[in-house]
């Protein structure tokens, strides 16, 4: 018997190292691109932005537009998308489902209720705070940190009150069937009371759409460096925690023969999973598909454990949203496409594209 | 009923189409509470041994065991080695020389950098034994063992077995196959939720009471020096059980 029977572990290892480099590099790019999309592009931007002495005016303005819109949605876009990758890879391992998505516990449709709650009693009890109305016209895109704060709080409550009470039909997170049926469950009924909030209050339609349709364009410093920080704990959590999906991904009689604590590790995952997907659906709205197919394109290129899978869907995911926000905001300058449809689009693509593999001849299915 | 279930010997459990067989295996591995009695490993209760320490005495293999096809083959023999890990712990060399020990022992070596999903269903299965060998734990349970392995690799996994238990270790197995489980040293016979007969699998009573338990359905001949299990075709039967 040799020492280094680890061959295949190591191949792995230097192609997840190689996978991580060229996404993080890709990230880094993708940031940069991004800082110079919009109608003032990278050519008139740059040089304004690195040449103060030619135009004072012009670079105070660049700087402005660099640093207090572009880097922040750019960093944004990647930082959500870094929390929708992980949360993807998580939620598959955890049902032991290739097609699970982040937002399967019910935590997006409890963010839309919170959201929709919020603008309905913002916008309708407009009449009570009179001129108030105007000065803090009611959106998504609103910068009114009030606002701000108001949805981002209600989203991130409406998430994890979702999650909370899947948690409480499911009678814990023993059973993963009856955690799946459970969130569908109330996906489709917080759905349903946040049509009859939209109903009650038609002048909130408008601005429900935007985090309907998910954006990356009211993402600010506060907000990303949120998004990077609960990135970085969750990662760190997830990391820890991977050992548990690698037993589950054997079943659960094994894992619980592997002596893992299942059911306090299993309720630790489902935490980490619903501060990672409430967080990003908070700063951005509803983003497709990238949860669902960042680990799937991890997969395709390399087979790792969980631990590496986690981090790779993360940067992948990542990579994902923040090309997709580039491609939004340039396929049709000036104007500019909600990322949220954008993903949709090329993921639901991807997903048929999978599933006609999967049941293809030779496929995995 | 008390089963005692020897070190250094093959115990097989058997018994018809739901009489509670992997709910036995599963309740000796300490995966479900017993509904009445005890389990005891070494003389101590099962519940009271820590959980990683029992992961390293018993081994399981369960029935049709899910398995992620994302992961290589020697990812899936490494997950044998967790209850040796502690947390955020890489594995040491010693884990790699028991996986690779494991992989090798079932013949599995050459495909360890293949991905699971890409193995046939014997060729997976010859993994999942890697993985349970690679605990190293002195006993090994496991649910139908057999399932989609063709004769050669029965052959060989009846050798590994023996091999197994000639080193002080205990297996223990569910077989639905009764020739394969008479090659077994030792029979449970199981029917209805209970232990019908324990005891020698060469013994004649046990013969007796297994041709019992299948209704005389079964008859046992010594062929060969190995035992076979062959149906009896009677043709009222199945009129005088309707």
């Amino acid at each position: 018997m040799s020492a280094t029977p680890s061959l295949p572990a190591l191949h792995h290892a230097v192609r997840g190292y190689w996978l991580a480099g060229v996404l993080a590099l890709t990230g880094l790019v993708l940031v940069a691109l991004g800082t110079g999309v919009g109608s003032m592009g990278l050519e008139n931007l740059w040089p304004a932005l690195f040449d103060a002495q030619a135009d004072p005016a012009a670079h105070a303005m660049a700087l402005q537009i660099v640093w207090d819109i572009r880097l922040p949605r750019t960093i944004g876009a990647w930082a959500a998308g870094a929390l929708l990758g992980l949360a993807g890879a998580m939620a598959q391992g955890l049902f032991r489902n290739p097609l699970a998505d982040p937002y399967l516990l019910g935590s997006a449709s409890g963010a839309s209720l919170g959201v929709a709650t919020v603008l309905a009693l913002m916008g309708g009890g407009a009449g009570m705070v009179g001129g108030a109305r105007a000065a803090m016209a009611v959106s998504v895109y609103s910068s009114h940190w009030l606002v701000r704060l108001g949805l981002t709080g209600a989203a991130f409550l409406g998430a994890v009150l979702a999650v909370l009470l899947t948690l409480a039909l499911a009678r814990g997170v023993q059973h993963t069937l009856r955690l799946l049926l459970a969130g569908v469950v109330v996906g489709v009924v917080l759905g349903a009371f946040t049509s009859l909030v939209l109903l009650m209050s038609p002048d909130s339609l408008q601005a429900m759409q935007a985090f309907l349709l998910g954006s990356t364009g009211f993402v600010g410093w506060t907000a990303c460096l949120l998004m990077l920080a609960v990135w970085l704990l969750c990662l760190a959590a997830a990391w820890l925690l991977s050992r548990v999906l690698d037993g589950l991904a054997l079943g659960e009689a094994t894992a619980l023969s592997l002596g893992l604590r299942l059911a306090p590790l299993r309720a630790a995952l489902v935490v980490v999973l619903a501060l990672a997907t409430g967080t990003a659906v908070a700063q951005t709205g509803l983003i497709a598909f990238v949860g669902l197919a960042a680990p799937h394109l991890v997969r395709a290129i390399v087979s790792v454990r969980h631990g590496r899978l986690m981090l790779l869907a993360s940067f992948m995911g990542a990579a994902l949203l923040a090309g997709a926000d580039l491609l939004a905001r340039g396929l049709m300058a000036p104007q500019e496409l909600p990322v949220g449809v954008l993903t949709a689009v090329l993921g639901g693509g991807y997903l048929l594209w999978l599933m006609h593999r999967r049941t293809a001849p030779g496929g995995l299915l | 009923m008390t089963l005692p279930l020897a070190a250094g010997r093959w115990t097989s459990i058997v018994g018809p189409n739901g009489a509670g067989k992997s709910t036995l295996l599963k309740v000796l591995a300490g995966l479900m509470p017993a509904s009445g009695g005890q389990v005891l490993l070494h003389g101590r209760a099962l519940h009271a041994w820590p959980r990683r320490e029992r992961a390293l005495q018993l081994s399981w293999l369960g029935q049709n065991e899910a398995a992620a096809d994302d992961l290589t083959v020697y990812d899936v023999a490494m997950l044998g080695r967790l209850p040796h890990q502690g947390w955020m712990q890489p594995a040491s060399a010693q884990d790699h020389a028991a996986v690779e020990q494991a992989l090798r022992a079932t013949q599995a070596w050459d495909w360890r950098a293949r991905a699971l999903g890409q193995l046939s269903g014997g060729e997976r299965q010859r993994v999942l034994l890697a993985r349970a060998l690679a605990v190293q734990a002195g006993v090994l349970l496991m649910d139908e063992p057999l399932a989609n392995l063709d004769p050669p690799h029965q052959a060989d996994w009846l050798l590994l077995v023996r091999e197994l238990v000639a080193h002080g270790r205990t297996v223990v197995s569910v077989l639905h196959e009764l020739s394969m489980a008479l090659q077994a040293d030792d029979v449970a016979i199981v029917a209805q939720g209970r232990l019908r007969h324990h005891g020698a699998a060469r013994d004649a009573a046990t013969h007796r009471a297994l041709e019992q338990v299948f209704d005389e359905r079964i008859a046992i001949h010594g062929v060969a020096g190995q035992w076979l299990a062959l149906p009896r075709l009677v043709p009222h039967a199945i009129q005088e059980r309707e």
